[in-house]
């Protein structure tokens, strides 16, 4: 931390009201996406022992696995890694176009709408009030409109505030997490609207969704903060700027294409499934384009790389890399063949939401709160939670990898179908013990958070917790 | 400004147009798929009972989808358009940790089986990891006149009082025994759709009689490795991998009357026509057997029944495909 500690003292001014009130605003979206966080991780904890233990907790209808586990999915999408990005973008926005926020008070505005919409939609699901077992879209219709109101508010102050600029250029990482923002929109609308969800036609419709709600918001906002953090970690521009742009213009032509080859065999017309695995297939070109741009912007500096925020930004990058070519791979019809529904496909969103997503926003929020309120995490707790969140993630990826192969190769010569449920018991086993390390390491986070925003610094008599020595 | 406008207008413009071309025409196009010949809309307690199973998240673990590959024909034929004409919302799903149950009404017929199984899953299938959903039963000390208790299995059953649907386990129940694959008319695949379960047993007529050729004094006469196979496939689910039967909800196979008989016929014709209400050993069982008769070759009921006949202690007489065809072609 040592080298990345000068780096982050210097530009907050003391006394700036629109500093401070930044600095305030992001610690804010940051605490609360962290309470969801371990939150909506502790739930999946309690999804994943289910698997070895089918009666855990099986009393009441709330804590099921069917009503829990969209719990787990959308608290993470949209409680979580959302309100954690937007934090993000706001506090990018504003500084690199070196403007203050355009309103503060909209920003409150945000949190609370996409808040209200993660109460709501979790006390509603836990109750069995579904909008139909769509992933990530369970949420109540109304529910889903105060979602995406808080998405509005968020990218009007991000147009405001980017439209404030001093120069004429708009820094790349507004490119992402604008476009990001308002392509979202569309999604939660398309979504939302009944007239064409029947049947078969809702299918297509859910094809687009939950890939889009994925690709189209959580991808750009994750790159919008690589593209700002990165250079600041580095202390050294992007390697090429162009690319960045090249990589959003790709990302943007292929990717809301590809949504089908989620129902590859299904009865969705085949033209449909055939145009998903081509762009599924054109979508390495965005993937290893802006892989290789972050990567060579990393290249030659280790000593900027080991203990700072840097490292959650390489495993992300990684993710992103690793995960975003294994969807590709896992388009093919053969493949398909073996692995469509089974638990690889969980690996996989594990791989892009967590060691990709997730290990961004970690970066970004290391790499940026602390420069906006002034206050440094323990470096020491920053490796802990570094390293029980890769093993975690590394333990969970690999287990149901395999484990999903062993289930698909189970089905493909026949056994009864119970054997590809016992033959998956140690796996299961497995992905619980590295999804126990991940939840323990957000604990760790929630420390960290706790450090770098409410704690008090070391002048006033800490009231709460000793300040750990060397801080 | 301008740069700001040009920007963000244009990527939501690039991006609005693709979400209409792969969303919302793909959408209007096939929200207009007339359903399939036999595809009705359920009736109201069904409708009732997919409205729990949507709330309850089934469709998390059980996909409702059948894929036209070699490896799903254990569930039915492949799904068409016309199959989800009423599905709304749609519970295709994604991952299949439990059985596809797009045909399960077919496949699991009883509604004894399906009441135990949700009172608790462990009970019919031991290694079961499904959770079970007893809320939607109400323990009574003594059943009220006219409803029959489900025969939950005793180690599974409360210590007292009898275990009673409730109105959602009923609902429910209906909705799961509503889920039949209408066979599609002159459709090439025809075989395979009207024998969903024959999966189990690979394409080779031939095994049976290379089995018979090469048996030793003793071995078996059938090809033992299909029938155990059929039988984990078909009959399993409620007379128990190992035969045993569930006490008191289905019976038991070992020492069973029907299987030890050297007469196979009426062996062969529970198989083939299924049963209901037969006294056997003393006890009535609520349950009723489906048939088989249009699922299931005669080679594989006679390989499925000299399984039974052989296995577990058992020792009767086994019978040929032939045997089966005649029984077959008495009714």
């Amino acid at each position: 931390m040592n080298s990345s500690a000068t780096i982050a003292a210097s530009p907050h001014r003391d006394g700036d009201a629109g500093d401070r009130a930044l600095a305030r605003i992001f610690s804010a979206y940051t605490a609360s996406a962290t309470l969801w966080l371990v939150f909506a991780t502790l739930v999946g904890v309690v999804l994943a022992l289910k698997f070895a233990y089918p009666e855990l907790l099986s009393g009441s209808p709330a804590l099921t696995f069917g009503r829990l586990r969209p719990i787990h999915t959308n608290g993470t999408f949209y409680a979580w890694a959302s309100p954690a990005l937007i934090g993000l973008a706001l506090y990018i926005a504003a500084r690199s176009s070196g403007a203050r926020l355009y309103s503060p008070k909209l920003a409150w505005v945000t949190l609370g709408l996409v808040n209200l919409a993660a109460i709501a939609g979790t006390v509603s699901l836990a109750l069995g009030l579904n909008d139909g077992d769509q992933e990530y879209r369970e949420w109540l219709g109304w529910i889903r409109v105060v979602l995406a109101l808080g998405l509005v508010t968020a990218v009007w102050n991000l147009l405001a505030t980017v439209a404030r600029r001093e120069g004429k250029d708009i820094y790349l990482s507004n490119w992402y997490t604008i476009g990001g923002t308002l392509w979202t929109i569309i999604i939660v609308v398309v979504a939302l609207l009944p007239w064409y969800q029947h049947g078969l036609g809702q299918v297509a419709v859910q094809g687009y969704y939950m890939h889009n709600a994925v690709g189209m918001w959580f991808t750009p906002l994750s790159l919008g903060v690589f593209y700002y953090a990165l250079p600041k970690l580095m202390n050294r521009p992007i390697y090429s700027y162009s690319l960045g742009i090249f990589a959003f213009w790709t990302n943007l032509a292929f990717y809301p294409l590809l949504g089908a080859h989620h129902f590859l065999f299904s009865p969705l017309p085949w033209w449909l499934q055939t145009t998903a695995i081509v762009c599924s297939v054109a979508m390495l070109v965005p993937v290893w384009g802006g892989s290789a741009n972050f990567l060579l912007t990393m290249r030659g500096r280790p000593e900027r790389m080991r203990r700072t925020p840097a490292a959650f930004i390489l495993v992300g990058v990684l993710g992103y890399l690793l995960g975003s070519t294994q969807g590709t791979v896992e388009a093919f019809r053969s493949l398909q063949r073996v692995w469509h529904l089974t638990n690889f496909t969980v690996g996989h969103s594990h791989l892009t939401m967590y060691g990709f997503v997730t290990f961004a926003i970690w970066g970004g929020i290391y790499a940026l709160l602390p420069r906006a309120t002034g206050k440094e995490p323990n470096n020491l707790l920053m490796g802990v939670h570094f390293w029980l969140a890769t093993v975690g993630v590394l333990i969970y990826v690999l287990a149901l990898s395999i484990g999903g192969t062993v289930q698909g190769l189970d089905w493909i010569r026949g056994a009864p179908f119970i054997e590809s449920v016992t033959d998956m018991a140690p796996y299961w086993l497995w992905r619980s013990i590295g999804g126990l390390l991940m939840f323990v390491s957000h604990l760790v986070f929630a420390w960290n958070v706790w450090t770098m925003t409410y704690r008090r610094a070391r002048t006033p008599a800490p009231s709460i917790a000793p300040a750990p020595a060397g801080a | 400004m301008n740069r700001l406008v040009a920007i963000a207008g244009g990527a939501t413009l690039v991006y609005a147009v693709l979400a209409v071309l792969m969303a919302i025409m793909p959408g209007i196009e096939l929200s207009q798929v007339p359903p399939g010949p036999g595809v009705k809309p359920l009736s109201p307690i069904e409708a009732r009972g997919r409205e729990i199973y949507v709330a309850e998240g089934c469709a998390y673990c059980h996909t409702q989808q059948v894929r036209p590959l070699p490896v799903d024909r254990v569930f039915g034929r492949p799904s068409a358009p016309g199959d989800f004409a009423f599905d709304t919302p749609e519970l295709l799903g994604s991952e299949r940790t439990g059985p596809d149950l797009t045909n399960v009404g077919t496949r699991q017929s009883s509604d004894v089986w399906q009441y135990i199984h949700l009172y608790d899953p462990r009970a019919v299938v031991p290694q079961s990891i499904m959770p079970s959903f007893r809320w939607l039963f109400d323990v009574v000390a003594k059943a009220p006149a006219g409803v029959v208790p489900v025969p939950v299995p005793k180690p599974y059953a409360p210590a007292n009082g009898a275990v009673i649907p409730t109105d959602d386990a009923k609902a429910l129940v209906a909705y799961l025994l509503s889920l039949k694959q209408q066979p599609i008319p002159g459709a090439p695949g025809e075989a395979a759709a009207t024998a969903p379960l024959a999966q189990a047993a690979p394409a080779n007529g031939t095994t049976g009689g290379a089995a018979a050729g090469g048996a030793a004094a003793g071995a078996p006469a059938f090809d033992a490795a299909d029938g155990a196979k059929l039988f984990a496939a078909n009959c399993a689910a409620c007379h128990g991998e190992q035969g045993a039967g569930v006490p008191g909800a289905f019976p038991t196979l070992h020492g069973n009357p029907v299987v030890m008989a050297t007469d196979p016929a009426e062996h062969i014709a529970t198989v083939l026509h299924g049963a209901q209400g037969k006294p056997i050993n003393g006890v009535t069982y609520a349950a009723q057997m489906p048939a088989f008769a249009s699922q299931l070759s005669d080679r594989q009921i006679a390989d499925i029944i000299d399984h039974e006949r052989t296995s577990w202690g058992n020792h009767s007489p086994t019978v040929t495909a032939a045997d089966v065809a005649a029984v077959r072609a008495k009714k």
